[in-house]
């Protein structure tokens, strides 16, 4: 065995790669709870990918065979109904795992300083997971389908000047058709995965550079052995790959509970519209994306204005981009930071879920002002902080991590 | 001349010089790729004028037809309808249609249509392109007192009247669109040209 591995070490870097990324990769060794979810994104991403290859074999990239061929994989190929709802569980357990991921870069202050890249390439790839669910959304071609397409394509027709030129290119026709479908089927199925994959390895590469960040928010590398491995520090294989499997277990329980037990979630994983075919000449009473997009499409129709209604929405996501320099404190961990922070991440938390029940109700005068009164507070949270995190009072941050 | 010197500004001329050259090539290979999302002949080619029979729509109701894949309605207004329309001028954004992007000139009077009591309307919001849905009772629960009858679109609740003109005060930004028709008879409509009388 060891001759093989020789063999190969001569001529790829195996060995190399293998110590750099797990066995001599050292993590601090305070991870608690909230460091489950950057592997189990990963395991999704697995599942996603797997399943959706097996998918591709039956489904039909086609206006007038798609919804059919959804049908096809759901009643007549053998476990094509398993394999369909593995897909459509795993990308509403994506973006859980993934928000909890970025909860967990905000508590500890993750995207600090040095690790500014990290978070701008998780950034990117959220922004990459949201285009691919939306795009796969389509994909069953059913009235949320349809409709969902139409509505999130007219955003870019906010665009002054070029919005109009701008929708018809996306859609490749006047309407929301058979070419849209298949452009859409290509970049879900090759162009996206392809961006996410090397997305992903560029967060896990800026990640081993710099290392690990931990609740303490401290430095681990600021106290080594005579070695130089940090004494704080533990090898990532194998305690943590076998931490990482309990998490495993655990989520894969919940996992296979709603794959099995409730595959459409109650109308919100799987909309009960999206069971009737698409029709371009009626829009089903009752419009809203599915669950994990519906904060921003809350402050979206919380602005009574067109351009300003896309722009709001546009800026929900991007001001999560400039964190790393909107807080300017130099105290990473929440456990260290002031009443202030606590409270204001508190607020940004409620509203952000406040804003995704909201969206998903009927719009009436109260809810819409509701929707006003916590856009407004998703807001707050990221003026607050730029304001108030240069001078705030923080607690001393110890040394070591604890 | 020497070998052994090198001329670095030259070097670095001969890079620049380079890169520029390939990324303009990049960008020429770019647009056949981009340009390939641009509707199809075949999608341009499509949508031709549609015929519709209004021989039968009684007063207050609606018919739907499909152009170019778009809903297209034509609602029969009644007298009562049509004497309601000019109250809601001071709640609306563009009651005068002044904006002659969203009707053909014959349509652009008080009640947006060739025939007072005829109303044809492309069925797409003009905010996101929700089809809204055909609401002409009065004051209904939902939409309130004011309410005199028109469009309401489930999905962002802009609101429209009888002749498919915006309200003020939601996303909307403009009056529903009139395509372009014209009467082949007394009770047929072509959809989609203007019989050369634009």
């Amino acid at each position: 065995m060891s001759k093989i591995i020789g063999w190969v070490d001569d001529r790829f870097p195996l060995m190399k790669m293998w110590n750099e990324h797990l066995a001599e990769y050292y993590a601090p060794k305070n991870f608690n709870f909230w460091y489950f979810f950057g592997s189990l994104a990963l395991l999704v991403l697995v599942i996603q990918i797997v399943s959706g290859i097996f998918l591709v074999m039956h489904y039909k990239p086609d206006a007038e065979l798609a919804f059919a061929s959804v049908e096809y994989i759901m009643r007549d190929v053998p476990y094509g109904w398993l394999i369909r709802y593995i897909h459509s569980t795993g990308a509403t357990a994506f973006f859980i795992v993934v928000y909890l991921h970025m909860l967990r870069g905000l508590m500890y202050g993750s995207y600090k300083k040095p690790r500014e890249l990290i978070w701008l390439f998780g950034m990117f790839i959220y922004l990459a997971l949201m285009a691919e669910a939306f795009m796969g959304y389509l994909l069953p071609w059913g009235q949320m389908s349809y409709w969902g397409a139409q509505v999130i394509i007219s955003l870019f027709g906010a665009i002054p000047v070029i919005g109009d030129d701008l929708t018809l290119w996306i859609r490749g026709d006047f309407v929301i058709s058979d070419a849209t479908l298949n452009r859409f089927f290509s970049l879900h199925v090759i162009a996206l995965p392809l961006v996410l994959l090397f997305l992903v390895v560029a967060h896990i590469l800026a990640l081993h550079e710099v290392g690990s960040n931990n609740p303490d928010g401290v430095d681990i590398k600021a106290n080594k052995d005579e070695k130089g491995i940090p004494l704080d520090g533990i090898p990532f294989h194998p305690y943590y790959t076998v931490k990482d499997i309990v998490g495993v277990v655990v989520f894969l329980f919940f996992f296979a509970t709603v794959l099995f037990f409730f595959p459409d979630g109650g109308g919100y994983l799987l909309e009960h519209a999206n069971f009737v075919a698409s029709d371009p000449l009626k829009t089903p009473e009752h419009i809203a994306p599915v669950w994990y997009f519906t904060p921003f499409y809350a402050i979206l129709r919380a602005v009574p204005d067109k351009l300003l209604g896309v722009g709001a929405m546009g800026a929900a996501i991007v001001l999560l981009f400039f964190m790393p320099w909107l807080d300017r404190c130099k105290v990473r961990s929440i456990r260290y930071r002031s009443k202030i922070y606590k409270i204001n991440l508190a607020m940004f938390i409620v509203s952000f879920v406040v804003l995704g029940w909201l969206a998903m109700q009927h719009v009436t005068p109260t809810i819409t002002l509701l929707s006003q009164v916590f856009s407004l507070l998703y807001f707050a949270f990221f003026i607050v902080l730029f304001f108030t995190s240069k001078n705030e009072e923080t607690k001393p941050v110890p040394d070591r991590v604890t | 001349m020497s070998t052994d010197v090198v001329d670095k500004g030259k070097r670095r001329f001969l890079t620049a010089a380079t890169t520029v050259v390939g990324a303009v090539g990049a960008g020429f290979v770019a647009v056949p790729f981009l340009a390939s999302w641009m509707p199809s002949e075949r999608a341009k080619n499509a949508g031709a004028p549609v015929e519709a029979d209004i021989s039968k729509l009684e007063d207050g109701r609606m018919m739907i037809v499909e152009w170019q894949s778009k809903p297209v309605w034509i609602v029969r207004r009644s007298q009562q309808m049509l004497d309601r329309l000019p109250k809601l001028n001071d709640n609306l954004r563009d009651p005068a249609s002044e904006n002659v992007d969203q009707q053909p000139e014959y349509a652009q009077n008080a009640h947006r249509s060739r025939k007072p009591e005829t109303l044809v309307l492309i069925g797409i919001c003009t905010h996101l392109g929700c089809s809204p849905t055909y609401r002409p009772d009065i004051a209904p629960a939902d939409l309130g007192n004011d309410w005199l009858g028109g469009f309401f679109c489930p999905c962002h609740s802009s609101k429209f009247d009888m002749a498919g003109r915006v309200y003020q005060g939601v996303p909307a930004p403009t009056n529903l669109a009139v395509p372009p028709h014209y009467y082949l008879t007394e009770t047929t409509i072509l959809v989609g040209e203007d019989g050369g009388t634009a």
